[in-house]
């Protein structure tokens, strides 16, 4: 299942509620922390245009595309309807030491 | 069984027939598109992003339509609709009979008056069809006048420098954008379009649009004639009102209908950009909206309210344009703004906030590189529809989370 444990920020560098940006050996990726503290990773392009989906709006569970609107699940990656219908992957994700790691 | 039948194949039109089938409908649907294309995304056409690109972006693959139980019906026109019999007949000859009928006609671009019909040097921009023939004459040594400064103008303006096309833009009015969008963002596009080598010229008029010697003449009103190898005329579009006209439908501004997307005729719909709506979070004026997201919400909302379902229009006007790394995001009507507050965001983004005299929000315009922009605007879309009355200070103050606003 999962592979190499990477660092991604410090737990309080991702603002309840919000989503960081975090990209790594030629790829990107978004990390949600959600508004009941708990964290989330998923791939970081929008799987409609490719958009980077850190520039967009969290509220609660959904992550907003910036460009078309396009809504995902960020805990399951699931698609939430036009105009994307593919979903996002999601990646492991632990607290330790304060900071945020992210499972390949 | 229930046949249910939409006259238009673009974004509205194909969003409406997806959602028939995602709200359960288990009927016949036909899906008619003039196109020869199956549908395909509008919004790349005009923009740098799909400057290489040679195959439309489309909505779904055509054996989703299949899968779907969507019968695709492409190329062909709506000649007659009779609301009597409740039939229509296509251009082929052929009749269709509906229990209920969407009409997603969408909109055509205006032609220039008195210019030639047909002419490869003097286009518009409406279809696949004619982005690929615009991105053709889009080559370094070639010369691409543009008419209009409206967001198609300027979108293929900064399109055409990408590729190397020298670009002159002609707009009759004293600035670019003038429709909807506030000044001090104008400008700040104007200014960038005259970095990049645009020559824009505000102001003028045209006196004749002719061909010659396969070039575009632009004679201006002064006496210049513009010489150009290909001349595109972006002065706007109508709506496709035609066929809802011969049968007796009400129209203003295009199709009317009432919250419901429902016409003056039985069981008949119209969304997106042919029809012509009351929009309650602005006292139930009347508008006529030419946007992407428009499209896609009143296909959805048409497809429900074909089910019965009785669903208002409620979404709060948005739309985008993106010209060389910029993006502009509008939320919102902002006619009838008295004051607006500025939000200075990083790079050099900002957005303005548009209140209304009792300190209503009813529009926020913003503009940066990349999405910059987009999650105030989000937000900001959010508060209008709350017909919030934030704060002004917290408006401007770019430390003050929008979100927090929300909640308040």
């Amino acid at each position: 299942m999962s592979g190499n444990w990477i660092e991604v920020c410090g737990k309080d560098e991702i603002d309840e509620e919000d989503v960081i940006r975090f990209d790594h050996g030629g790829r990107t990726f978004a990390v949600y922390r959600s508004p009941d503290d708990e964290f989330f990773a998923t791939d970081g392009l929008c799987t409609h245009e490719q958009i980077h989906l850190a520039d967009g709006l969290v509220m609660d569970e959904i992550i907003e595309c910036p460009k078309h609107n396009g809504r995902f699940n960020y805990k399951t990656g699931e698609a939430k309807g036009a105009p994307v219908c593919v979903n996002l992957k999601t990646y492991p994700v632990k607290i330790e030491g304060g900071a945020v790691f992210i499972s390949l | 069984m229930a046949h249910f039948v939409i006259l238009g194949a673009g974004e509205c039109g194909a969003r409406a027939a997806f959602a028939l089938r995602e709200k359960g409908f288990d009927g016949e649907i036909t899906l008619v598109g003039a196109e020869p294309l199956h549908p395909y995304e509008r919004p790349p056409l005009s923009k740098a992003g799909s400057a290489d690109a040679s195959d439309p972006k489309f909505i779904a693959a055509v054996e989703k339509y299949t899968d779907s139980g969507i019968r695709l019906l492409t190329g062909l026109e709506a000649r007659d609709l009779d609301i009597a019999s409740r039939t229509i007949t296509l251009s082929d000859g052929t009749t269709l009979s509906y229990d209920k009928l969407l009409l997603a006609t969408g909109a055509a671009a205006r032609s220039f008056p008195g210019a030639p019909e047909g002419s490869a040097h003097i286009r518009s921009l409406r279809t696949h069809h004619d982005a690929a023939a615009l991105r053709n004459a889009m080559k370094p040594g070639k010369h691409i006048a543009i008419i209009g400064g409206g967001f198609i103008g300027l979108e293929l303006a900064a399109t055409a420098r990408l590729l190397g096309a020298e670009v002159t833009v002609i707009e009759g009015l004293e600035r670019v954008l003038k429709r909807g969008v506030p000044e001090e963002i104008a400008d700040l596009l104007t200014e960038r379009h005259r970095a990049e080598g645009v020559d824009i010229r505000c102001g003028v008029s045209i006196e004749r649009l002719t061909e010659e010697g396969g070039k575009a003449l632009i004679r201006l009103s002064g006496g210049e004639v513009i010489e150009s190898d290909l001349a595109l005329v972006g002065i706007g579009a109508r709506p496709n009102v035609e066929i809802a006209e011969k049968a007796g439908l009400t129209v203003e501004n295009g199709i009317a209908v009432d919250v419901n997307l429902k016409t003056s005729a039985p069981d008949v719909f119209a969304a997106g950009d042919c029809c012509s709506f009351p929009l309650s979070i602005y006292g139930g004026r009347r508008v006529r909206l030419e946007s992407w997201r428009n499209a896609q919400e009143q296909g959805t909302l048409a497809a429900a309210n074909m089910l019965g379902l009785d669903e208002a229009v409620s979404a709060v006007p948005w739309f985008w344009s993106d010209q060389y790394d910029m993006t502009l995001q509008i939320a919102g009507l902002a006619e009838g703004a008295v004051t607006h507050q500025r939000r200075d965001l990083s790079a050099g983004a900002f957005i303005l906030f548009h209140l209304d005299a009792e300190g209503r929000l009813i529009a926020a315009s913003g503009i940066g590189p990349g999405n910059a922009v987009a999650r105030d605007i989000r937000l900001a879309e959010m508060l209008i529809a709350a017909r919030a009355h934030p704060d002004p200070a917290a408006l401007a103050a770019n430390d003050v989370k929008l979100k927090s606003l929300l909640a308040a």
